[in-house]
């Protein structure tokens, strides 16, 4: 998956789950004064699709083996087997999965872009690159995509875009995304953080000093009653 | 914006020559209202999601100390021969651990009736996982070390059974006060192995904070029900200098707007009241002789800063800033 930030002229577009301009009623309040001070409201976008991690923190830290990675490299949440524990919420490095809230069918429970898993299986492309009127959203193998955004970035930087980036961190502990974005000027100001980390590389040093404390506190103890009856 | 505007006009010649052409190979026009926000974030809005969690997981911390702790001080009373405070331990570990920290943990679910699943895989890399499987090892030697060491204490059973439900009762004790220090320090690898800024920065203490506190709950609560003896207010001393010295140690690790969390806000407050009711209040009651306030005040602040650590998560993973600051340590 591909998202292109520049051919959203006039950013317009909205994709069926994921992709969105922010249409909050309080941040148009907010746009008019920000537009009198000195860094002028610019609607870019913001994406709440699943990057589909290599590395995904949400699976790493699911319980109950809910999340699963599918055939097709995508990240799933199998919706039958979560019981909504929400350590997959704190564990995201994006920030993308969420609890299901309470009108919707099976609340309580994960939920997240599925890549349009069932599409996929029948061959389908995922449905926001299928809508996509602009074609900012594209589907395909990652190696073309990634070949492809290249040969764009360079394509606008040559007509003068000259902040175009790619946004693709592959040197993090997440090990590359499946869903990657064409922007203009810095990761932050999409709400993309610039060096994701699965949270799974915190785990070695909370273990050795939960290790630490339960040998100290069996010590303390066994002092206590030894030294002190 | 004007319909004359020259960006208009470059529009227009872009329809123009678009229409002809079909593609336009040259420069658009830049959107209007400015250049792309330097601020990091989009417009505030969180990047990474603040925790879920509701009053029950801080409560559930707090009682899940009490309960791995007890059953270590269990352990030391059954070495020691202080059969009565091995009972009162057992009784609060069970009551604590294998009734009240289930409930807890079920009732903060999304979906509590598939809060079997929890059992369903094991998982070394999710601290939820082992965290599930070690309430569950913990209620199962709590539960039958209780019975075997109540059943003991009776002298229900005739010579030779009673010295296997003395045998039984050591092991389950002793087994449980093994998954109860895992208990009572896991939940500090549970929130410090996450994507939230102020928990993950300070992986290293919130197991020594968690673990300490619950060992010097369980001592409180024991003294509070009236076992006064030196050892248990040795580790009231002990459990409180710990305290004492994480909360130096938090107010001299910081990392700016990373963590601020902890330092300024509500939670910030929560925090600084949990650490000196449980660290240096507790130890200048202690010190002084007042036991039983000493163990009152470790109590409220014990709870104070689980929860306190809760909406730390809450105010930092809410936080862009902090998200994009955090990615420098």
């Amino acid at each position: 998956m591909f998202l292109e930030q520049d051919r959203q002229k006039g950013n317009q577009i909205t994709g069926p789950m994921g992709l969105r301009a922010e249409s909050d009623p309080k941040s148009d309040m907010s746009a008019v004064g920000l537009a009198e001070a000195e860094d002028p409201f610019r609607w870019v976008f913001l994406s709440d699709v699943c990057k589909h991690c290599e590395e995904a923190g949400c699976l790493e830290a699911c319980p109950t083996g809910s999340i699963v990675r599918t055939e097709v490299g995508s990240v799933l949440v199998q919706n039958d087997v979560c019981n909504g524990c929400g350590y997959c919420v704190v564990s995201c490095p994006f920030g993308v999965i969420d609890r299901r809230p309470a009108p919707l069918v099976d609340a309580g429970g994960a939920f997240k872009c599925t890549f349009c898993y069932d599409r996929q299986k029948s061959g389908l492309v995922p449905a926001c690159a299928k809508v996509c009127p602009t074609e900012s959203i594209v589907f395909g193998r990652l190696d073309d995509l990634r070949a492809r955004g290249a040969e764009r970035v360079q394509q606008l930087q040559e007509s003068g875009y000259s902040d175009a980036q790619l946004y693709d961190p592959t040197e993090t502990s997440v090990r590359g995304i499946h869903a990657f974005f064409l922007i203009l000027g810095e990761p932050e100001a999409y709400g993309l953080p610039p060096k994701p980390q699965v949270p799974t590389i915190y785990l070695k040093s909370a273990w050795t000093s939960a290790f630490a404390t339960a040998i100290a506190s069996i010590i303390a103890t066994l002092v206590a009653f030894a030294f002190f009856s | 914006m004007t319909t004359n505007s020259p960006s208009e006009k470059r529009l227009e010649e872009l329809r123009e020559q678009a229409w002809k052409e079909g593609v336009v190979p040259g420069k658009g026009v830049d959107v209007a209202g400015g250049p792309i926000p330097r601020k990091p974030g989009y417009y505030g809005q969180p990047v990474v999601k603040p925790p879920v969690w509701t009053w029950q997981v801080p409560l559930y911390f707090f009682m899940g100390g009490i309960a791995g702790m007890s059953a270590v001080i269990a352990s030391g009373a059954i070495i020691f021969h202080h059969v009565d405070l091995a009972r009162a331990a057992m009784w609060l570990a069970a009551i604590a651990g294998a009734i009240l920290s289930p409930i807890l943990l079920i009732m903060d679910l999304g979906r509590p009736q598939l809060f079997l699943n929890m059992l369903r895989v094991f998982k070394h890399r999710s601290a939820m996982s082992m965290g599930a499987w070690i309430l569950s090892a913990f209620g199962a030697c709590a539960v039958p070390g209780l019975i075997a060491l109540e059943l003991h204490a009776h002298q229900i059973l005739p010579g030779t059974l009673d010295q296997l439900l003395r045998l039984a009762a050591g092991v389950f004790i002793f087994g449980s006060a093994i998954f109860g220090t895992l208990l009572a320090t896991y939940t500090g690898v549970l929130i410090g192995a996450t994507a939230i800024p102020a928990w993950f920065l300070h992986r290293t203490l919130l197991p020594i904070h968690f673990g300490t506190a619950g060992l010097g709950s369980a001592a409180a609560v024991l003294e509070l029900l009236g076992y006064r003896i030196p050892a248990l207010n040795f580790l009231g001393f002990y459990a409180a200098g710990v305290e004492s010295a994480l909360l130096i140690w938090l107010s001299v690790d910081k990392h700016g707007v990373a963590d601020r969390a902890i330092h300024e806000h509500g939670s910030g407050w929560l925090i600084r009241i949990g650490e000196v009711l449980n660290g240096p209040l507790a130890l200048i009651l202690r010190f002084f002789g007042l036991v039983p306030f000493a163990a009152i005040s470790f109590l409220i602040g014990a709870l104070v800063s689980r929860v306190g650590w809760i909406a730390v998560g809450k105010v930092s993973g809410s936080d862009p800033e902090s998200v994009f600051a955090a990615e420098r340590y």
